[in-house]
């Protein structure tokens, strides 16, 4: 029955774009591609507990990796694309060895990694090579070889491509042991240790995969709106929008991020319509951002483990 | 099979250990008691890798495992449960008790199965698919052990498991502990229930202001003047003679 639903939702998905005008098409892309990011903060964020506020760190190094290579020093993007994502694991590596190697848990995890997306965002704005606050443009040239689309639908299959393998993963970790060994240590690390776990790499390791998969979401970012800058690539907004789709949607769950991102794409689609049907909003804007603050507290007061609970409904208690 | 020698642990001016040492020998239950505040959990969180002792040595089968961390003295084939317990709360008994069976497999189903045989071997068989946050006091307690046993070590140390049990908890739990040590783990226990105690281990440190002050059978710890001074003040032993 599930499979069932799955299939029909993996169908619905692969023929949208030739059904909707292209405006949708790439709402859709939206969708997929925040919830891909999302999945990246969940897989250490929700699994294994370890709460980022600087989830732009992975993002922006990602996106600026991929840019170098490909504006500076003249790579294809596609193989870029690669070393960016390796970029971003070995960021990942380096702040979890830093903070875990110094003990840092919880809020003080939270506040470091935020110190770091800052930390990385300053830097950008003042070295050369990523030419400041400038931002790097780069030049249009709109082939797919060049991993630049004429069309929303090359994008939209693509950023459904990386959420279904984000899904993948977060699958795995379900059915693991690595996945089993994060859930014990957010759940708690003195039992985890206990229990034979080496908390420390288990960490490392989850925020390696946590820092490639985000960077990889960076690279596209960057080839699909083809200009970042330091506060896009390393902004607080972007650590945000991936911690927030996934507390919406259900952290540690598979679909959390997923559903998180469909909820919170759609506020953001209709509350910018909405100005142009109710003139008096004019002046409330951004307005999804109200919406958004308004849903967290009540996800927070009501919902604690997002809508994925409604869906499906948890053990606990 | 355990060794510990002089082993000393002090937080700023506490000595909470101090040059304690204790044997332990393959097949053996052994009982650590001692008043409240005696150093009891320090000394077990020392020997499990908690705590890095501030001296002293602690041999597992003629390896030196002073100062390695727990999941390296959980590889050599020790495992610790807690006083306060901690259970893994958001996910189910069976889930619970994998994560311990994976350090031996990287397996799912052979992970899922063997942490049903463990969770049959101490009476969860029929909560499995409970969360670990619904369980009562005993429940909890039989949890921490059915974890520690699926990391299949071959030496347990167990902190206060009767704690808080009614007796009859504790007599289920004491046949458990019979059965786990049947089954050729080694066990040593801190213990607050005097009579577990006297019914389970052969033999018994006491422990008092960090320092071991006696060990024997329990019935000789019981007449011992030291043991009993250390537990009802100075001068009860003469009282209790008379």
């Amino acid at each position: 029955m599930r499979n069932l639903a799955l299939a029909a939702a993996l169908l619905a998905a692969l023929i949208y774009p030739l059904l909707v005008p292209n405006y949708l098409i790439t709402v859709g892309m939206l969708m997929f591609f925040t919830a891909f990011l999302g999945q990246s903060w969940n897989v250490a964020g929700g699994f294994a507990g370890q709460t980022s506020f600087g989830h732009a760190v992975f993002f922006g190094v990602g996106a600026y990796t991929s840019t170098i290579l490909h504006v500076s020093h003249g790579w294809n993007p596609w193989l870029a694309w690669p070393v960016a994502t390796a970029m971003g694991g070995l960021v990942g590596a380096g702040i979890a060895f830093l903070s875990f190697r110094a003990g840092l848990r919880g809020s003080y995890f939270a506040l470091i990694t935020l110190a770091f997306a800052e930390v990385f965002r300053i830097v950008a704005n003042s070295a050369t090579f990523t030419r400041g606050g400038l931002g790097m443009l780069i030049k249009a040239d709109s082939r797919l070889e060049n991993f630049q689309f004429t069309t929303p639908i090359a994008p939209y299959y693509l950023a459904l491509a990386l959420c279904l393998v984000s899904l993948g993963i977060a699958w795995r970790l379900t059915r693991g042991r690595f996945g089993a060994r994060l859930v014990a240590i957010r759940e708690n690390e003195d039992a985890a240790r206990a229990l034979g776990i080496d908390v420390f790499a288990e960490k490392v390791k989850v925020l390696t995969l946590s820092g490639a998969m985000c960077a990889a979401g960076g690279t596209f970012y960057a080839q699909k709106y083809l200009y970042i800058d330091p506060s896009i690539a390393f902004g607080i907004d972007k650590s945000v929008e991936m911690l927030l789709v996934t507390m919406v949607g259900g952290a540690g769950t598979i679909f959390g991020p997923l559903i998180g991102s469909i909820v919170l794409t759609a506020i953001n689609e209709l509350t910018r319509n909405a100005a142009s049907v109710f003139p008096a909003l004019k002046n409330v804007q951004p307005l999804s951002l109200i919406v958004y603050g308004a849903m967290l507290i009540l996800i927070v007061a009501r919902l604690p483990d997002g809508f994925a609970s409604l869906l499906w409904r948890r053990r606990h208690a | 099979m355990l060794e510990v020698r002089d082993l000393s642990k002090a937080f700023g001016g506490l000595k909470a250990v101090d040059h304690a040492s204790l044997d332990v020998r393959a097949g053996e239950i052994v009982g650590l008691i001692g008043p409240n505040g005696a150093g009891k959990t320090t000394l077990f969180a020392a020997i499990a890798g908690f705590h890095k002792p501030d001296a002293g040595r602690i041999t597992l089968d003629g390896h030196d495992i002073t100062g390695r961390p727990p999941h390296r003295i959980c590889a050599a084939g020790m495992v610790r449960t807690f006083q306060i317990t901690q259970p893994f709360a958001r996910i189910s008994v069976r889930e619970n008790i994998m994560v311990g069976a994976y350090f031996r497999t990287a397996d799912r189903h052979e992970a899922a199965n063997l942490a049903e045989a463990v969770a049959t071997q101490v009476g969860m068989g029929n909560q499995l698919d409970r969360p670990g946050s619904d369980l009562t006091v005993a429940g909890r307690k039989r949890l921490e052990l059915a974890r520690a046993l699926a990391t299949r070590p071959a030496l347990l140390l167990l902190d206060e498991v009767m704690a808080g049990l009614n007796p009859t908890e504790i007599s289920e739990i004491v046949e458990v502990i019979r059965e786990v040590r049947k089954a050729g783990v080694t066990i040593l226990l801190i213990e607050h229930v005097m009579q577990a105690v006297t019914s389970l281990a052969e033999r018994v440190y006491v422990l008092n202001q960090g320092r071991m002050i006696a060990e024997g059978t329990p019935a000789a710890i019981a007449e011992d003047p030291q043991v009993i001074e250390a537990y009802l003040g100075h001068g009860a032993a003469k009282v209790m003679r008379a």
